[in-house]
């Protein structure tokens, strides 16, 4: 049974180790370091003490010869058999990680009709791609998919599976993960290749977004990872590249589902309710107009998410009350809020002031809105924001 | 129909703050709550038992302090609990809680909807619910915004994805994890924070599970935590000065970057 | 202060205050903008069983559980008038309404009424008032008139708290105008009675969420076996039921200045001015330190007296009078000084406080006037030095 210790011999009684202990488990008695009931054994204090002082011992683990595996794959996310633009970044990101170790990059792509894509996803950075198609592969669904890519894993073993974190990836990934009883790390943000040992480092934020994690899968293969959309980035496509493309055959069995899509209702047009969005591009009074509203619109369009706005916005008539961002509008938290011509009355602070990260957007480098932003940009918003829009494009593809 | 609602025990993280001179996190005072998500799933299995009969079992994996998360679910109107507790579930990734909590599935038997959150705060995986189906190969519906239909053996559930919403039809018994967009979570009740104090809740171990040691906690789980990091300290503004174009090059690294720093 | 309120009054705390910051908060401001009652927390609180804590097991409720029910009931108003003064009074008038059967009703007509109570699933209210009769409660008009095994009741009564969203009424009517207060009996009237109607909703200064209502009787029949004790005992049952819920009204004033100190400190900390936080200045601080003290005397008051008549203690007509005295003119006093520390965005309606203060005057008005309370606990006193007890 695994355990964790505390080397009295040691330990300094420094109290690194308490604040690093996410759980707040960690309390000094006599000058020693005592960990509390509630250990989840996460590790982070065993990696937070100078002194190498906490110990966490494992039983047996792993087995099975780990140098079998080599080479990412790349799990294709694709709709209308399209592929995501998510996959594209994987694939950059892939080859990135590949190049370090000279291995190969691999994806495997399930889709109804396959297309030019297998050629589009060489150019953007596949050695191999492997393309499983039937018409039941038209649209995800759990069962035949996680059952195909578990069987091309176990063929082809690989040593790191990327899917990205979407509600696909999210559905499939921990479903093979548990098939092949090996490691998942949610939603990353950050991939790299330790240099001693080769495996994979895979952080992502936890939390809420408070701390940043950084995962290991040492002893099983293949090191599975699901990778936050919109994070890491393509490759600029060459066609020049070279790759072989590989079919997937379809067993009997593989496409038996006990679930069914009896219908599809796309989102209907209109944003998020800003209370719950993850973005939020809001505007104030430097907007000067309802029609420079739309810049807002479309930026938020972009990254999928919704318009703020501060109450002289609203008062003025540019945008309706539901945005309303503050004391008298909505507490609001996304990961990020971009305040544009907004110049931060506490009133409306207290609204958006719990968002992970605040950027501000202004003209006035005396904004009280910049006291408190995480960046704060000085500058003609009608100026930016056009460029800010232009080069999303360009960098989303 | 019998349902698992499968709930954690999480830090409050809206309550954790950072030490902006330290950069580390300060937990002080910040209290253990029920993940907010497995309030709504406590709330859909109690709504569906209400209307269809049967009963609603909440199951947790946690440290003994981890009971009051059930006392809660029971103070909502949950008929029974399980603690799933035991040194040996220590340290365990999505992989052995999945294991842990699908044999504990097993053994309740005669199960025919395991509901979980959509996912936990604070490790914010959302994998323990896919894992779980997989461990006792049932089907399963992730990101549910609602459950439209439930009897005779299928149920018919919105899965909520990115662009839009699939209406999808299950068999029976399936794993379902849940948006919070499917209902609002009544209060507990008077009678039921009464009986919640008073009920006998049975502690679960590795021993009544019949799970070997390799399959639970930190020795069951591939992942390992290696490195805790917090985020560069979000105070005292940076502030950007420049051309229009390279302000606008910054505001999209930042903007695409999500939390990367 | 700890009051060491037993686990089970705890609870109760705990699930209001659970129900104001889900449900109240967020709703107040509208309620009181549109002067629209809570139906749909009503409802919140039945589901949560709390409509039954002053009503015994034997009739649907759980006031044992409580220790008797006084207690249980001052502590759920005082939490939900924390939020809103309106919403809570919504809440507590059906203790009032349910009072005189609870108190002076036959077992048959406990067993009728009190778990439709219990249970939420009615409401109630209580009708003495009349555009003749406020403090002077004798001065009633209403007329019943035995007429078989009926009473005809006739007259109208004014401003009742419920009035038209509550299915059962207590009402006070003359049955023998020559004895004046003596001729006095109660009544329970329901809903739906021929010859019941309501007028028109008041559109009040504050307690805005709370319905207050006009009560029409034209020849309105009412069975015999609705008259509560006995005929000309209205007044006594009239006058037992005010003291029983006086404590409720002061503990709404608690709740409402605790509401009010909360704001003004918050605000107090986050305001800066001459680049301070303004709980820095003195000025400030010793407000705040009188408001707190102010409070913490009235809730101590109120507790004690709930506490009283829940073990039992027959005489508590002048405590319960100073209960409600005292706590009320703390709220009004508290509400205005949170009011002044928020300054001029204390007297817009964006923050909750000039709500407070509007709803804060009620409780110096309603149960009897501050001034009627001040001349029971004098005539009191008086008794008492006559009788040598002093
Ligand atoms: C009781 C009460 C409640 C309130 N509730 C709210 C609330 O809920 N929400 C809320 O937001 N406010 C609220 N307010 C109002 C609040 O006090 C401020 O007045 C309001 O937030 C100001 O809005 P603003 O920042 O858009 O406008 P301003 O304060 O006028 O700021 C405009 C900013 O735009 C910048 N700017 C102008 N042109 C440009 C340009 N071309 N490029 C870049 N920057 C430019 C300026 O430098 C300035 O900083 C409330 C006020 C009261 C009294
Ligand atoms: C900082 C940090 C990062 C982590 N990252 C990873 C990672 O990338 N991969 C990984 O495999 N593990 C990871 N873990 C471990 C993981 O948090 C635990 O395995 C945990 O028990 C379940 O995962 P979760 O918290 O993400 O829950 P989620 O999978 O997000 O929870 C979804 C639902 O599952 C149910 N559930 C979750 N845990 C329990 C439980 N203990 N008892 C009952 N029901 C439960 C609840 O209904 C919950 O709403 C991490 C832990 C920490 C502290
Ligand atoms: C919002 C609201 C809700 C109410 N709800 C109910 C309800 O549910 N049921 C019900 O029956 N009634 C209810 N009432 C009526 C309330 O109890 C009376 O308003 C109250 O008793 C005072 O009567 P009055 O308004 O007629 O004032 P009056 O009796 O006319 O008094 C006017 C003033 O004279 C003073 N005064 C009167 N007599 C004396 C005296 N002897 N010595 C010194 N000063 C005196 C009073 O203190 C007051 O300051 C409600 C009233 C309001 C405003």
């Amino acid at each position: 049974m695994a355990s964790i210790e505390v080397r009295r011999d040691a330990c300094v009684g420094c109290g690194a180790c308490v604040p690093a202990c996410p759980f707040g488990v960690i309390s000094m008695e006599d000058g020693l370091a005592v960990i509390g009931e509630a250990c989840t054994l996460c590790g982070a204090c065993e990696s937070a003490c100078p002194y190498g002082a906490i110990i966490i011992r494992t039983g047996e683990a792993g087995g099975g010869d780990l140098s079998e595996y080599s080479g990412v794959m790349v799990l294709a996310e694709q709709r209308n058999n399209e592929v995501d633009h998510s996959t594209l970044e994987l694939l950059g990101e892939a080859s990135r990680l590949a190049e370090v170790s000279g291995e190969k990059v691999s994806v495997l792509l399930m889709t109804a009709r396959p297309g030019n894509w297998p050629e589009r996803l060489i150019s953007h950075g596949a050695d191999i791609v492997y393309v499983a198609a039937v018409p039941e592969l038209e649209r995800y669904r759990t069962e035949p998919f996680s059952r195909i890519a578990e069987r091309v894993i176990r063929e082809k073993k690989p040593a790191v599976v990327l899917a990205a974190a979407t509600t696909t990836g999210r559905d499939l990934m921990p479903r093979i993960a548990k098939y092949l009883e090996t490691g998942l790390t949610a939603d990353c943000t950050e991939l790299a290749i330790d240099d001693e040992t080769g495996v994979l480092l895979q952080t992502r934020p936890a939390f809420g977004g408070n701390i940043l994690a950084t995962i290991v899968c040492s002893d099983t293969r293949p090191q599975m990872a699901t990778v936050r959309p919109k994070v890491m980035k393509a490759l600029e496509p060459d066609s020049s590249r070279k790759g072989v493309v590989e079919e997937i055959g379809i067993l009997p069995g593989d496409l038996e589902s006990r679930t069914e899509i009896l219908e599809w209702l796309p989102l209907e047009e209109g944003e998020v309710d800003i209370s719950e969005a993850e973005v939020i591009v809001s505007g104030g009074r430097g907007l000067k107009s309802p029609e420079n509203f739309a810049l807002l619109r479309e930026l938020a369009g972009l990254l999928g998410g919704s318009v703020g706005a501060s109450r002289a916005a609203v008062d003025a008539g540019w945008i309706e009350y539901p945005h309303q961002v503050g004391q008298t509008g909505k507490t609001v938290q996304p990961r990020i809020y971009l305040a544009c011509g907004i110049s931060g009355a506490v009133q409306h602070r207290v609204g958006m002031q719990s968002s992970d990260r605040i950027l501000a957007l202004n003209k006035d480098e005396n904004a009280p809105i910049f006291e408190f932003c995480d960046h704060g940009y000085v500058g003609d918003l009608f100026e930016v924001l056009p460029l800010v829009i232009k080069e999303i494009r360009r960098r989303l593809g | 129909m019998r349902f698992v609602v499968v709930v954690k025990q999480v830090p409050d993280t809206a309550e954790v703050r950072i030490d902006e001179e330290k950069g580390t996190l300060i937990r002080e005072g910040v209290p253990s709550i029920l993940n907010p998500f497995d309030e709504y799933a406590i709330e859909e299995a109690l709504r569906w038992r209400d209307e269809l009969g049967g009963s609603v079992i909440v199951v947790t994996m946690g440290p003994p302090q981890a009971e009051a998360v059930l006392r809660e679910a029971v103070a909502m109107g949950a008929d029974e609990a399980i603690l799933l507790s035991d040194r040996a579930f220590a340290g365990a990734d999505t992989l052995a809680t999945s294991n842990t909590l699908a044999r504990a599935v097993s053994r309740i038997g005669d199960v025919d909807v395991v509901i979980t959150g959509k996912q936990a705060i604070d490790g914010d995986t959302a994998q323990t619910g896919p894992s779980i189906a997989a461990s006792l190969d049932w089907p399963q519906v992730t990101f549910v915004g609602k459950v439209r239909q439930l009897g005779d053996g299928v149920m018919v559930a919105e899965r909520y994805v990115e662009d839009g919403c699939e209406v999808i039809r299950a068999s029976l018994p399936v794993v379902i994890t849940l948006l919070k967009d499917a209902n609002t979570p009544r209060l507990p009740s008077l009678r039921g924070k009464m009986k919640a104090r008073k009920m006998e809740i049975p502690v679960w171990g590795i021993d009544d599970l019949g799970l070997e040691p390799g399959k639970v906690g930190l020795d069951g789980s591939p992942t390992r935590v290696v490195k805790v990091a917090t985020p560069e300290a979000s105070s005292g503004g940076e502030i950007h000065r420049g051309e229009p174009g390279e302000l606008a090059a910054l505001i999209v690294d930042r903007l695409l970057g999500g939390e990367v720093e | 202060m700890n009051y060491f309120l037993s686990e089970e009054l705890r609870d109760i705390k705990e699930l209001c205050a659970e129900i104001a910051e889900k449900y109240i908060i967020p709703a107040r401001a509208e309620l009181d903008e549109e002067n629209r009652f809570p139906s749909e927390i009503m409802k919140v609180m039945a589901d949560s069983d709390l409509c039954g804590i002053y009503i015994p097991e034997a009739y649907g409720g759980s006031a044992e559980m409580f220790g008797g029910g006084s207690l249980a009931l001052c502590v759920a108003t005082e939490e939900l008038s924390r939020a809103c003064g309106g919403v809570a009074v919504s809440f507590a008038a059906n203790a009032l309404g349910a009072m005189p059967i609870l108190i002076s009703g036959s077992e048959d007509q406990k067993k009728k009424y009190l778990p439709l109570l219990a249970s939420g699933s009615r409401m109630a209210a209580f009708a003495l008032t009349e555009p003749e009769a406020g403090s002077d409660a004798g001065g009633v008009k209403t007329r019943a008139v035995r007429d078989g095994d009926h009473y005809v009741i006739n007259g109208t009564k004014q401003w009742i708290t419920n009035g038209g969203e509550a299915q059962i009424y207590t009402v006070i009517a003359q049955t023998d105008p020559s004895r004046g207060a003596r001729g006095l009996s109660a009544f329970i009237m329901e809903e739906g009675t021929e010859g019941f109607s309501y007028g028109k909703k008041e559109n009040k200064m504050g307690i805005r969420a709370s319905a207050t209502r006009e009560l029409i009787f034209e020849d309105c029949r009412v069975p015999v076996e609705n008259l509560i004790a006995r005929e000309g005992f209205g007044f006594i049952v009239a006058m037992k039921t005010l003291n029983r819920s006086r404590p409720g009204v002061a503990a709404q004033a608690v709740g409402i200045a605790q509401g009010a100190l909360d704001e003004a400190a918050g605000y107090a900390s986050q305001r800066v001015q001459f680049g301070r936080r303004i709980d820095s200045f003195q000025g400030i601080q010793f407000m705040l330190a009188d408001m707190a003290t102010q409070i913490e005397a009235a809730r101590a008051l109120v507790y004690s007296v709930a506490r009283m008549i829940d073990a039992g203690e027959k005489k508590y007509e002048k405590e319960s009078a100073m209960a409600k005295v005292f706590a009320s003119d703390v709220a009004m006093r508290v509400t205005t000084d949170a009011v002044q520390i928020l300054g001029g965005y204390g007297y817009m309606k964006e923050y909750p406080v000039e709500k407070m203060m509007r709803d804060a005057k009620i409780t110096q008005i309603y149960e009897g006037t501050n001034q009627i309370q001040r001349a029971v606990i004098a005539s009191a006193l008086i008794k008492e030095t006559a009788g040598g007890k002093r």
